[in-house]
């Protein structure tokens, strides 16, 4: 029999945070706080539940339009426009299978495949865009942030980077799993090499509504970006939605109409109970998203106050629910300290070469989880600090 | 600030000050001023603990009494709920808008313990016209937590 298979998947590798699952997993054991989970600790407040159970009870069972319901992609517009003085009509966005779809279709629908154009990939990062990229047939090309930058993309970086073959630039802000953020000046600065070389932008933006500086700034907001930019957002991390698959993308009408076309012959249309549900998200949900930000943002000054009192490296991170300590004084790489402080001090952390190798001699410790939860496991990581610190004399 | 400690403490006033600082990103001492001043003010009117009694050997009844009165001329209802209030067993007087004047919450050993306060003391005195009790038969959610519900993470525990 001929191989079924497709070299091109084959030759994609498994995530690293499978991996890591698979050993928390196999451990199965209650006493294992883990830290390691990439989605809110929430639920999602009942009044947007409801919403989406009352939809169901008079009988809103059938596909919508492709794009969405026309009522979900005008309340997104009206978002845009009041949180980040965005604006888009309707017919510039498409409602998609979370954030994740509109990675992948935007992606598909701006690349020639096999014609080595090359997308731009700052990491660490999540983990699909690289086999996304791979998929749609373009080469990835990863750029490797700095520490010392705060994980922030800088102009030089972008313009290093940059060759004949660039063509779209993959902007991760607020980011998973640094906790970087990108302000207005550092915009600026990258939408200047991004205009030089008229390279495309998708801009995932899907933590935007958990940054706790100032409000979040899009590369949008940069005069010349929005019309070369593919923007994802959603409702997963700002509404604690992650299970109902719901996310969008807003881009210039040509990309966006060819996106829509890979939808519709893929998914056909987004789940239509979670778009009744979303409706009601960004109708009346300001206030939840609020008081989530808030919880997030006391939780967050907890770790970094626990990570300076242990003396571990760590820049203060301003965006997402993820802080991203720095282990390179115990000379041992991301994995071994994982696997110890797992084994050890039963505490399951992800370690940062998950997400890019760059991620090496760094641990992603998501902070959505209660303070008490926190409190236990910032015991057991100076516990085990100490103990490394020991061991090292 | 203060707000912001309030709504930490309503749910946990066990949290430690130095862990409500760093929360908060202000110094301990901050913290500490910043509660004792409320509890001079009666902000904060006490440190409570969330029980549920079916859990354990005690044997509790509680009670709503729904309470129609005359008001007191210049004094209004504040008289005869000052009266009311000063019971022991009562826990909690409100007034209310509606058909009666005042809701009180009562918890008692048994129902004979609570009827007897009803009909001996309550009923008895004069500027109360009616009385309907309502026994609670149970409590599902008090204090904005839901009683007998562990609390279980149904999330993965690693996800990207």
């Amino acid at each position: 029999m001929r191989n079924p298979l497709s070299d091109t998947i084959i030759n994609i590798k498994p995530s690293g945070i499978r991996k890591f699952f698979d050993i928390v997993s196999e451990m199965n054991d209650p006493d294992v706080v883990s830290l390691g989970v990439g989605e809110p600790d929430f639920e999602t407040p009942w009044h947007i539940r409801d919403e989406g159970i009352y939809s169901l009870e008079k009988g809103k069972t059938f596909y919508t339009a492709n794009s969405g319901l026309k009522e979900l992609r005008v309340e997104i517009c009206n978002y845009l426009k009041r949180r980040y003085q965005l604006t888009y009509d309707y017919t510039e966005t498409l409602v998609t299978v979370g954030g994740s779809e509109a990675i992948d279709i935007a992606l598909r629908a701006m690349i020639n495949p096999g014609e080595g154009e090359e997308v731009l990939i700052p990491q660490p990062s999540y983990v699909s865009y690289e086999p996304c990229a791979i998929l749609a047939g373009a080469k990835p090309v990863i750029i490797e942030l700095k520490h010392e930058n705060q994980f922030r993309l800088t102009a030089q970086e972008l313009e290093d980077a940059i060759t004949d073959k660039t063509k779209i630039l993959i902007l991760p802000f607020p980011n998973n799993p640094t906790g970087a953020i990108m302000e207005k000046e550092d915009l600026e600065a990258i939408a200047k090499v991004i205009e030089k070389h008229d390279i495309f932008v998708i801009s995932d933006e899907i933590y935007s509504e958990l940054c706790y500086t100032d409000n979040h700034v899009s590369i949008c907001n940069i005069p010349g970006m929005q019309e070369r930019t593919v923007l994802i957002n959603g409702f997963s991390k700002s509404y604690a939605m992650t299970g109902w698959r719901l996310g969008y993308a807003c881009g210039p009408k040509e990309i966006i109409a060819q996106m829509t076309k890979i939808h519709q012959f893929c998914i056909m249309c987004a789940p239509t109970t979670s778009q009744y549900a979303a409706v009601d998200a960004l109708k009346n949900g300001d206030e939840d998203v609020a008081h989530m930000r808030e919880s997030y943002d006391q939780r967050r000054r907890y770790l970094v106050h626990a990570f300076k009192e242990m003396g571990l490296e760590c820049f203060e991170p301003f965006g997402a629910f993820y802080i991203f300590p720095c282990i390179k004084e115990f000379g041992m790489t991301s994995d071994e300290f994982a696997n110890r402080f797992l084994q050890e001090e039963k505490v399951a952390v992800v370690p940062g070469t998950a997400f890019g190798d760059c991620g090496e001699g760094f641990l992603r410790i998501s902070y959505a989880y209660s303070i008490e939860k926190l409190k236990i496991a910032m015991g057991r990581l100076s516990r085990f600090v100490t103990k490394l610190r020991e061991e090292k004399k | 600030m203060r707000e912001k400690i309030l709504s930490i403490i309503e749910k946990n006033c066990r949290i430690e000050v130095k862990e409500l600082a760093a929360m908060l990103g202000v110094t301990e001492v901050d913290i500490m001023n910043e509660m004792e001043q409320m509890e001079k003010e009666g902000v904060i009117c006490g440190y409570h603990t969330l029980i549920d009694w079916e859990k354990t050997s005690v044997d509790k009844v509680n009670a709503l009494i729904e309470v129609r009165v005359t008001p007191q001329r210049g004094r209004g209802f504040d008289s005869i709920a000052e009266r009311i209030y000063n019971y022991p067993e009562v826990h909690a007087v409100y007034l209310i808008s509606g058909g009666y004047d005042l809701l009180i919450s009562l918890e008692g050993k048994s129902l004979k313990e609570i009827s007897n306060f009803v009909s001996d003391k309550l009923s008895a005195l004069d500027s109360v016209l009616s009385t309907a009790t309502h026994f609670i038969l149970k409590k599902y959610k008090d204090h904005g937590t839901i009683l007998g519900k562990q609390e279980i993470d149904e999330r993965m525990q690693v996800t990207p």
